[in-house]
């Protein structure tokens, strides 16, 4: 697990050093309110079992899709493999938009957009991650923040021809009539999708290097044209 | 989309010609053409997106004198036994068939820039508004004492696809029981920087499983190469004891080989081998300097369209041409054909021509599920080729990573052939 040595001694350094300036996250009873919306699939605590969804017990600090047991989708798989690890940022941002981080998670939840409530699950959820004292209490990435994209980069319009042309550096390495072969397919997606997922590798919420490197020199108008050309692609 | 001052001129400059004296571009004929020499990753890629995104409004020839085109990219996974040599064979149908590409299987020997005419082998003259040329690499003569192309059947180069590659796997499969496998690696610059280095982690992987007791000598003319930690790391945990990598600092660069003899004798110290893989020193391949674009063994070009330094209608592509910071790779050459078929439509048409964005990745099997990658992104920079952003696997990555960026490089592989040739 590359992130888990780093994340334990960032945690155990911050506990030292924020421990007298400790600030909760968030409050755990509204969010056990709160987690009613996902007890329909997921169960936490003592006699946790998987269901829809896997258990959330110990899910600070585990790789996504790693829980022995559980069939997950090929996208978490994915994702996973590619280095995402549950951490107060990536859970805060999951939480607020699933497909955001995962494209095609089975966990079918629109999210929540309120910083507060998902700050608020967060500290619930903690409850039941191993040794939730040592959690970083005032570390900057514990805080809910907001991921969500501004609607204006949302609301641009892409040039599919500029797109087009954009699209053949990804056209090396995805192909152009979809199929998947070790590496997954970008055609057809829903416009949003598409770029929600580019932003959140080009902010490296989203692990895979290859793609981090390549959104991250693309800005909000090219993304938005590689958007609307791959969308009507088949 | 901002459109800076180059792309602005070119493309109106473009639309200006065509207007007023189309017969200026297309020289009485009707359509403008595009020849292109050499149907490799930048090659094939130039020909097919020029074909395809001009909507046969230009006329692409592409000469390669091979019909089926092995790829130097994955012929090291040939040699470790994880790709059959047919997996990596490909052909140039699709390209004459869908895009109407004229596909002509010759070789161009000269090309006479004055007339803008390519000769080929066969006698016949191709006349072109615009040359692109991405012709690969040829080796350097006498850059290894001993070896010459004529000693490469005891002493292969391997270092173009196809029946170097198998007579290279068909010595190490015949060597002795604890017999010796030698390489010659070469100087900076030259094709695919991890490509010496991935081929000793595939003959140790094939070596470990037929012929454990086999050693593997590298004569290396430098002190350092790609992805080395990812490397030296790899071969310690899979094939311990087994490679002696030999740097400059050691005499490395002091080599030379006697193929009849069969031996290779590194800083004064003559050893008998069993295999031996020399890879020269390096230049661009020879039409380029027939055409007289190079200047030293490269061809230097504009990173903004990949135009040469020499004439402005001839473009080098891939290996051949000294561009900056980019490593010599297919996905380079990929890569650069992109920008150029952008730029050479755009001043043969008028089409919108787009800033030039480059990228390159390059991948590395070290044992079984074992992979590595390296990558970076690049801009054009009035000088050159620059490099803007990049990554690197981590030693120590745990064995689900390695295995994803192994998969990653297969799904690669198909990608970049389908962009090619499909």
């Amino acid at each position: 697990m590359r992130s888990t040595p780093f994340l334990k001694s960032a945690l155990a350094a911050s506990f030292v050093a924020g421990a007298s300036l400790a600030e909760e996250i968030g409050d755990a009873d509204a969010g056990e309110t709160l987690f009613s919306k996902c007890k329909g699939c997921h169960q936490i605590g003592a006699s946790a079992e998987d269901r829809i969804g896997p258990h959330l017990n110990g899910i600070f600090g585990r790789r996504a899709g790693a829980h022995e047991g559980f069939a997950y989708s090929k996208s978490m798989q994915r994702a996973g493999v590619d280095g995402l690890t549950w951490t107060a940022e990536t859970l805060d941002a999951y939480i607020e938009n699933p497909r955001a981080l995962v494209s095609k998670t089975r966990m079918s939840f629109r999210g929540i957009k309120n910083p507060d409530d998902r700050a608020n699950l967060m500290a619930y959820l903690r409850d039941f991650s191993d040794n939730p004292s040592n959690l970083p209490e005032a570390e900057p990435t514990a805080r809910a923040t907001d991921h969500d994209l501004d609607p204006e980069i949302l609301a641009l319009q892409g040039d599919p021809e500029y797109g087009e042309y954009l699209s053949n550096e990804c056209l090396t390495c995805h192909q152009a009539d979809g199929s998947a072969e070790g590496i997954p397919s970008i055609t057809q997606w829903p416009e949003e999708d598409f770029v929600v997922a580019m932003h959140a590798y080009k902010r490296k919420l989203r692990p895979h290097p290859v793609m981090q490197m390549m959104a991250g020199r693309l800005n909000n108008d090219e993304i938005a044209a590689l958007a609307a050309y791959f969308k009507d692609l088949d | 989309m901002k459109l800076n001052r180059r792309i602005f001129m070119g493309s109106s400059a473009a639309a200006m010609a065509s207007l007023s004296s189309p017969a200026v571009l297309a020289d009485g004929h009707g359509k403008p053409r595009v020849v292109v020499i050499g149907g490799g990753a930048g090659g094939a890629t130039v020909a097919k997106y020029l074909a395809k995104d001009s909507k046969g409004e230009i006329d692409v020839t592409l000469v390669e004198p091979t019909r089926t085109y092995f790829t130097c990219f994955f012929s090291n996974l040939y040699l470790g036994g994880f790709k059959d040599i047919d997996d990596l064979g490909h052909t140039y149908g699709t390209l004459a068939a869908k895009y109407g590409i004229n596909v002509v299987h010759d070789w161009a020997v000269n090309v006479d820039r004055d007339s803008k005419t390519v000769t080929l082998a066969g006698g016949s003259k191709l006349p072109y508004d615009k040359l692109v040329l991405s012709p690969g690499i040829d080796f350097v003569e006498g850059a290894v004492e001993g070896w010459s192309i004529a000693a490469q059947n005891a002493m292969p180069h391997a270092y173009k696809g196809g029946s170097q590659t198998e007579l290279l796997k068909a010595q190490v499969m015949a060597m002795p029981e604890g017999g010796t496998f030698a390489m010659v690696a070469p100087p900076n610059p030259y094709r695919c920087p991890p490509g010496p280095y991935e081929r000793i982690s595939m003959v140790a992987h094939v070596l470990k499983a037929n012929n454990p007791t086999a050693k593997i000598i590298v004569a290396d003319p430098k002190d350092k190469f790609s992805k080395q930690a990812l490397f030296q790391e790899g071969w310690a945990n899979h094939y311990a004891g087994m490679v002696d990598w030999i740097g400059s600092d050691f005499g490395g660069g002091n080599v030379s080989v006697d193929p009849n003899a069969m031996t290779i004798t590194i800083d004064g110290e003559e050893t008998k081998v069993d295999a031996c893989n020399v890879i020269p020193a390096m230049k661009a391949g020879r039409i380029a300097e027939l055409a007289g674009v190079t200047d030293g063994n490269w061809a230097p070009v504009n990173a903004a369209d990949m135009s040469t330094k020499a004439d402005a209608d001839v473009y080098v592509l891939g290996d051949s041409s000294q561009q900056g910071d980019m490593p010599k790779s297919g996905f380079s050459a990929n890569s650069q054909a992109k920008v150029c078929a952008n730029a050479v439509r755009g001043a043969l048409t008028g089409s919108k021509v787009f800033p030039a964005k480059f990228s390159n990745t390059c991948w590395s099997l070290i044992d079984t599920d074992d992979g590595v990658k390296v990558g970076a992104t690049y801009e054009a920079t009035d000088e050159k080729i620059a490099k803007v952003d990049g990554f690197i696997s981590a030693t120590g990555e745990d064995s689900a990573t390695r295995k994803a960026t192994y998969e990653e490089s297969e799904g690669w592989y198909a990608g970049i052939t389908a962009d090619m040739f499909g």
